[in-house]
């Protein structure tokens, strides 16, 4: 299979999720009780008439079902995700202003848990491998259990009682400083201050999950004959794990780590309403807060393009890595 | 069946965790004679702190509600909302696995679509969508959750039919003439029922944090006292009253670590030839 045959694959599937989800919108609106517009229109609904009007014309309220989804769908194609009654604003332009705050958040808490899980999953893989230090092993399993059972925004509050109320070290609302109106490094360093809470709260569950995936695909690596043939021939162990095993094993966890995404973004929901986070996460809460459900769908259609986009990007990634790589099903 | 129970004892934790689990449905069973005030009464002085008292061991919020009370409740609607979310995305994995495992071909092609289709859209981010467009309702939670936590185990039932409707007993029943619906009811699904149920109890699992989380974030029955909405209710004091926000958090925590253990224990008890790989 050609690369180019791959990349249109994968865009075509790509679109295809996102289109899907556009539907899924549109039906949501339909299905749900009441009517349309006054659901779309939010608290408007009571206080302004002229705008439910307004809507029912702009999305053909009173046309055939299958205009609808068209009328819908070339909007939603041409960015017009709707208007933001209560913020006065497009749901665009309020989605677009949030994006970099949460892309922030989650690029880094993804590295990071990749980066440490892979790490401790290595470790305790290596440690079952050379039969020493198996403690690591058993603590690394015991942690992660511990891990899959916390909820992710208890854990962000016990953070903030601990790193925040208690000890006093890092700020836990926000991204900046409010009104100390820094620039340059000082900036930087106020900005990175605000993301460690959040950045390790939504990453040490995923850690967890990746410290799993690693050790498990690290010992089906071991069990294979050129392990074995590498050690036979003297390659010291320590070398073997990171030459022969390590290499192998980390394909499928990046595979895995990309169709986490989705868990991770439903996560950033959570983090970014308890650390008052500017994005689109919180932004969600706040639509939800204030029954804003044009800017609520806007939110969850980006979110879900965002994953999608990412998931694309893995796959090409991997595709390049490992040319060997066919579509996944 | 000794052998399985055998197996099961062996994994410690798993024996931990049936223990914790009964407390729990021991407490959501007995929940209302044991508080008889409903869990949102304003019953006592507001903001007692917790183990002060001896009328309301856990302290009371700040709206003077007993926290013991709201614990005890709340494990009825997380074991609830749990099962019963969990069994509805059975089945809906199951029909769609199945039929897709059997059928294959087109209809394989077009259902593995949709799976994927729900796998990579965000899970809790739908969630939301579901329960705030549908309104926050018992109904609305359950449904969402199910609708959110049905594809694996529609590709996990695809994947054992696809290998199990190429073994002889099936192929036996094709020829003496048994209809499809006989053949994937009587002599596939029993075979591919082992890891259906494991992968089931890790999911009620899932579907208890998820509920946790949609009532933390203000999207739980109005009517039912659940843990997530007591965090979420108690994290504005957070500074004034922190155990207020950390006992729910436990109580989530246990039954889930909890459930999990045990889905662990009946997983080395019912796949016994992957328990050495797997210590």
């Amino acid at each position: 299979m050609s690369f180019l045959t791959f990349l249109l694959g994968r865009l075509g599937k790509a679109v295809g999720v996102t289109l899907g989800v556009v539907v899924l919108n549109f039906l949501l609106i339909r299905l749900a009780p009441g009517d349309p517009a006054e659901i779309m229109a939010g608290e408007a609904a009571s206080s302004d008439p002229t705008y439910v009007a307004q809507l029912r014309r702009q999305f053909g309220l009173d046309e055939p079902l299958p205009w609808q989804l068209w009328l819908y769908l070339k909007g939603v194609v041409q960015f017009d995700f709707g208007y933001s009654y209560r913020n006065r604003l497009p749901v665009l332009d309020l989605i677009a202003e949030r994006l970099p705050a949460t892309l922030l958040l989650m690029g880094l808490a993804f590295v990071f848990s990749l980066a440490v899980g892979a790490l401790l999953g290595a470790l305790a893989a290596r440690s079952r491998y050379t039969n020493r230090h198996r403690w690591i092993d058993s603590a690394l399993m015991s942690v992660s259990l511990l891990m899959y059972a916390t909820p992710l925004f208890w854990l962000s509050l016990l953070m903030i009682l601990l790193f925040s109320v208690s000890l006093d070290w890092l700020p836990a609302f926000g991204m900046e400083s409010v009104g100390a109106h820094l620039a340059g490094w000082d900036r930087v360093r106020d900005v990175t201050a605000h993301l460690v809470l959040p950045v390790t709260s939504l990453g040490c569950f995923f850690m967890a999950v990746y410290a799993r995936l690693t050790r498990a695909s690290m010992l089906e690596v071991i069990g294979m004959d050129f392990v074995r043939t590498a050690r036979a021939k003297g390659v010291p162990a320590g070398q073997v794990i990171r030459r022969h095993v390590m290499r192998n094993a980390m394909l499928p966890v990046v595979t895995m780590a990309g169709i986490q995404l989705g868990q991770m973004a439903g996560g950033a929901v959570l983090i970014e309403t308890v650390f008052g986070w500017p994005g689109i996460g919180r932004l969600m809460f706040d639509a939800l807060l204030q029954r804003d459900y044009q800017l609520l769908l806007g939110v969850f259609l980006v979110t879900s393009a965002m994953v999608v986009l990412f998931n694309l990007l893995t796959d090409l990634m991997l595709r390049v890595v490992d040319p060997r790589i066919e579509p996944r099903r | 069946m000794g052998g399985f129970a055998r197996r099961f004892a062996a994994h410690r934790g798993a024996l931990a965790g049936v223990a914790i689990l009964a407390l729990v449905v021991l407490m959501a069973a007995t929940c209302s004679l044991l508080f008889e005030e409903s869990p949102w009464a304003m019953v006592a002085e507001p903001l007692q702190p917790p183990f002060a008292s001896r009328d309301y061991p856990l302290g009371t919020d700040m709206l003077g509600r007993d926290v013991a009370a709201g614990i005890a409740y709340g494990a009825r609607v997380s074991l609830l909302v749990g099962v019963v979310s969990t069994a509805v995305a059975v089945l809906l994995g199951v029909v769609v696995g199945a039929a897709a495992g059997y059928h294959g071909g087109r209809v394989d092609d077009l259902l593995m679509r949709l799976t994927e289709f729900f796998q990579t859209i965000p899970q809790l981010a739908m969630a939301v969508v579901l329960v705030a467009i549908f309104k926050p309702s018992v109904v609305s939670i359950v449904g969402a959750i199910s609708i959110v936590s049905w594809p694996p185990v529609a590709r996990l039932v695809r994947s054992e039919f696809l290998t199990l409707k190429e073994r002889e007993f099936v192929h036996a029943a094709v020829v003496i003439g048994q209809a499809p619906m006989r053949i994937i009811f009587t002599q596939i699904l029993p075979n591919a029922m082992a890891p259906i149920i494991v992968s089931a109890s890790l999911m009620i699992a899932t579907a208890i944090l998820t509920e946790s989380s949609l009532s933390f974030l203000g999207l739980g029955d109005r009517n039912l006292m659940s843990w997530g909405f007591m965090i979420g209710a108690a994290r504005t004091m957070l500074r004034e009253a922190p155990m207020m926000s950390v006992m729910p958090g436990v109580a989530i925590l246990l039954t889930v670590l909890a459930i999990n253990l045990v889905g662990e224990g009946l997983n080395d008890a019912m796949n016994p030839q992957l328990r050495k790989r797997e210590d």
